[in-house]
């Protein structure tokens, strides 16, 4: 298994290691509850190293992103992170990540850990002379701190001041802790927080200073299964649940993210063609009005018949409910639709209800 | 981790508690531990005849959730209906939080569980 560079730090602090993709990173380390409501209430610190990082430089790197991501990358400013699904020829989602534009020539994308080298291989086979694809996810470390104190926290440690980075904008020149650093207001909570791409070697100095800088404000470690609940209320897809190679940005209600006006893509003829048609199916968010909790899997009854798979599930607790998100035949995508759950091979009443189920102001 | 003595063990990380000819069921610290914040028990149904073995019902942590095998054979007589709305009981103190008692039908199955000294053993080399 591979180990991300504040392995040790883990250990120290109690971490429960799992096996996640490969990576051996902590579930949690005093409890996913607590660590969730100290993220919403005060602030966590993550560690996303396993998060790929790939580079794409060059005088054609803007042109050829536009025909590898859905979303409109020559429409961003430069220093501004868009996010995008990106799609295969049939409009499945090769993987949903972030785009940080550095300049129109200077780019570097944040993929899903497992997909690090499935991208990786997919932009490289479609990229031509005049845009380097280079894998350089073993050349940063990355830190996600989250929740309404984060700023006030990071701020202690750092030389620049963040009031001026806005929602989904980075700079690449600050200094956290003595350490150059990209840091962006962005993150996978459903709170406002920042990013950090840092130096390996240097992440587990950084990843100290923060927590004695947050100590005071309540800041806590905060671990993998953190990370899911809070980005589940939020109702933020996780690929592998409600995307992959067969969902369609388009079914998994991304369609702000996919652009059908920019120039060619891939993907495009496909998703314009489904969007004409009408979709089919749909990923919507359920709760339960039953006892039981839904988990990834299992199947969505309508009026007894199949009609859906749960893609994500569970006891949100910001939300004090037991919710899912599922994906469905469009015709009981409707809010209110009463759905069954087959939970323990017995079917369980839920409803479709509006996403997000938790929604904060961000700071923009 | 605790293990109390005077209470036997399943390899599945239940614990019973006799009672005359009652057994009492629950799970123990160290799956409390490893499920994490437990969020949901599924209780059996009283009256409900179950062989050992068989499930006795379920327990979601916020991270997953697990089937509860019930390591005696009996009817179920009792439920903790307390769990039901506070299935956090488990975690703060797993051997009083019993899931159900069960009048037992064959009490030479009792000499398939451990002690406590063996579980402590067993979850050592489950480690």
């Amino acid at each position: 298994m591979k180990r991300t560079p504040l392995y040790e730090r883990h250990l120290a602090l109690g971490g429960q290691m799992i096996n996640f993709g490969g990576w051996e990173l902590p579930v949690q380390y005093h409890g996913i509850i607590k660590e969730h409501e100290q993220t919403r209430n005060a602030a966590g610190l993550f560690d996303v190293s396993h998060m790929g990082e790939i580079s794409v430089k060059g005088p054609g790197a803007l042109r050829f992103l536009q025909r590898m991501v859905t979303n409109d990358v020559a429409a961003a400013q430069d220093f501004q992170a868009v996010y995008s699904p990106m799609c295969n020829e049939n409009g499945g989602t090769v993987d949903d990540l972030l785009v940080y534009r550095q300049d129109s020539r200077s780019f570097l994308l944040v993929v899903n850990a497992a997909n690090t080298e499935k991208d990786f291989e997919w932009l490289q086979s479609h990229a031509s002379g005049d845009a380097e694809v280079r894998n350089v996810s073993d050349e940063y470390a990355q830190l996600a701190l989250q929740g309404p104190y984060a700023e006030r926290i990071l701020q202690k440690l750092c030389d620049k001041p963040l009031s001026d980075i806005g929602f989904y904008r980075f700079r690449t020149d600050v200094r956290v802790a003595g350490v150059t650093a990209v840091v962006s207001r962005t993150g996978y909570t459903g709170e406002d927080g920042f990013e950090l791409y840092i130096r390996p070697d240097k992440s587990s100095e950084v990843w100290d200073r923060l927590l004695e800088a947050g100590q005071s404000d309540g800041l806590m470690p905060a671990g993998l299964g953190a990370r899911d609940t809070l980005r589940f209320e939020a109702a933020l897809p996780l690929y592998g649940h409600e995307l992959s190679d067969s969902i369609s940005p388009l079914e998994a209600g991304l369609g702000i993210f996919v652009k059908l006006d920019k120039e060619d893509f891939i993907g495009k003829s496909a998703l314009a063609k489904q969007k004409a048609a009408g979709l089919s199916r749909r990923i919507v968010g359920f709760e339960m009005t039953g006892r039981g909790i839904p988990r990834a899997q299992m199947t969505v009854l309508h009026h007894g018949a199949a009609a859906g798979v749960v893609t994500s599930g569970g006891f949100a607790p910001s939300v004090g409910k037991n919710i899912g998100m599922a994906l469905v035949d469009a015709g009981c995508a409707a809010e209110g639709t009463g759905l069954d759950i087959v939970i323990r091979d017995k079917p369980v009443m839920a409803r479709v209800v509006k996403r997000p189920f938790y929604c904060k102001k961000y700071k923009k | 981790m605790k293990i109390p003595e005077g209470l036997l063990y399943s390899k599945d990380h239940e614990w019973v508690r006799i009672d005359g000819g009652m057994a009492y069921v629950g799970i123990t610290d160290y799956a409390q531990h490893n499920l994490g914040d437990i969020v949901y028990v599924e209780l059996p149904a009283l009256g409900a005849a179950l062989n050992a073995g068989d499930i006795l019902g379920g327990v979601d942590s916020v991270k997953s959730a697990s089937d509860i095998y019930t390591p005696v054979s009996g009817e179920v007589v009792k439920v903790n209906d307390e769990l039901g709305d506070a299935p956090e009981k488990i975690n703060a103190d797993a051997y009083a939080s019993w899931i159900a008692v069960l009048k037992m039908t064959d009490a030479s199955e009792l000499n398939m569980l451990m002690d406590a000294e063996a579980y402590e053993e067993f979850c050592a080399s489950e480690e």
